[in-house]
């Protein structure tokens, strides 16, 4: 089978990017916990072909990027009671994330 | 304000999954496996007639479940003896994995090491993702809503229930496998075991520690004197 042509890397490790809310239902791999909430790239896992698509049998692709983000367990639950340095790392698709250049208090849920 | 409409869960992601395990992550309010009346009632017939008894079912649960445990404790191991190799692994799983001739089925195999100062953690909120290849098929609990949802959000308590008291100034880190990624957590090599070589190692390497919700076990667990 011929690789699927890839949509371009958009972040490396240390980019600051903000969980988008997108209006699609389906086989999403984006929990809602993590939507609206800003994190940090800590690595670049590779191209996949989007779940969104494969789950109803579209294998055209392109494949998308996918990124481990980290985020603080104080910026996910602000009734966090553990060590202030305690995190969360998910895999984000590249369509779910938005560049955020200057760091800001994420939006109460 | 979030747009988002109240939920109580995302069973709908779960559509086109293709593990054969997925069936089973149909719970209702309480947590309750939808089969597990019937499965209740066909034991209870066939153990009534003679035809199995609960012992056997039981040991059949362990044999499904226990495959692939040893082959994560031997890539631990490993790790524990041999530096550079450990770097290699956390540097790329699969790779370290097929060093070994340990063949990681799964798309990426991430390896996250614990330290005296970080706890790692693994859930899949989303369904029930987990290193098959090398931790054969995932405990109940871990596929339970009750886990999948806790260990987001209040990892300590989750982890205080396992047994598990991390020492003040660790910070816990939690992976939610929901995509592409599998993980294996590296966990500490207990104290005294210099002495010990790499296959006496294996034997302290529990399911549960490459999960991240136990420590390995310490020597005098296995050898009791």
């Amino acid at each position: 089978m011929s690789r699927t042509s890839a949509l371009p890397v958009r972040f490396g490790p240390g980019a600051v990017v903000e969980v988008l809310d997108l209006p699609i239902s389906g086989h999403i791999r984006t929990p809602r916990y993590v939507r609206h909430r800003r994190g940090e790239v800590v690595q670049f896992c590779g191209c996949f072909l989007n779940p969104e698509q494969l789950s109803v049998g579209d294998t055209s692709g392109p494949a998308v990027p996918l990124y481990r983000v980290r985020f603080r367990m104080k910026d996910l639950w602000p009734e966090h009671l553990g060590d202030d340095a305690d995190s969360l790392c998910i895999e984000i698709y590249d369509h779910w994330l938005a560049a955020m250049t200057t760091p800001q208090q994420p939006p109460s849920p | 304000m979030s747009t988002t409409a109240p939920h109580t869960h995302d069973h709908g992601d779960d559509a086109g999954h293709d593990h054969l395990h997925e069936g089973l992550v149909v719970e209702d309010d309480v947590g309750n496996l939808e089969g597990q009346q019937l499965a209740d009632a066909l034991l209870a017939v066939l153990a009534r007639r003679g035809i199995l008894s609960t012992g056997e079912v039981t040991l059949e649960i362990q044999n499904i479940e226990a495959p692939g445990t040893h082959l994560g404790a031997k890539i631990v191991a490993r790790a524990w003896v041999d530096d550079e190799y450990r770097q290699r692994l956390l540097e790329n799983g699969k790779n370290g994995a097929a060093e070994l001739g340990i063949k990681v089925g799964e798309a990426q195999l991430v390896v996250v090491e614990n330290t005296p100062t970080l706890h790692n953690l693994v859930v899949c909120t989303l369904c029930s993702c987990y290193p098959r290849s090398i931790l054969g098929q995932p405990p109940s609990w871990y596929i339970s809503k009750a886990y999948r949802a806790r260990a987001v959000r209040e990892p300590s308590a989750v982890l205080a229930e396992f047994g598990m008291k991390l020492p003040p100034g660790t910070a816990v880190q939690v992976h939610d496998s929901n995509a592409d990624m599998r993980y294996l957590v590296l966990p500490l090599r207990p104290v005294d075991t210099e002495a010990m070589d790499e296959t006496a190692l294996r034997d302290l390497i529990t399911r549960d520690s490459m999960i991240g919700v136990a420590q390995a076990l310490a020597p005098s667990n296995t050898n009791p004197v």
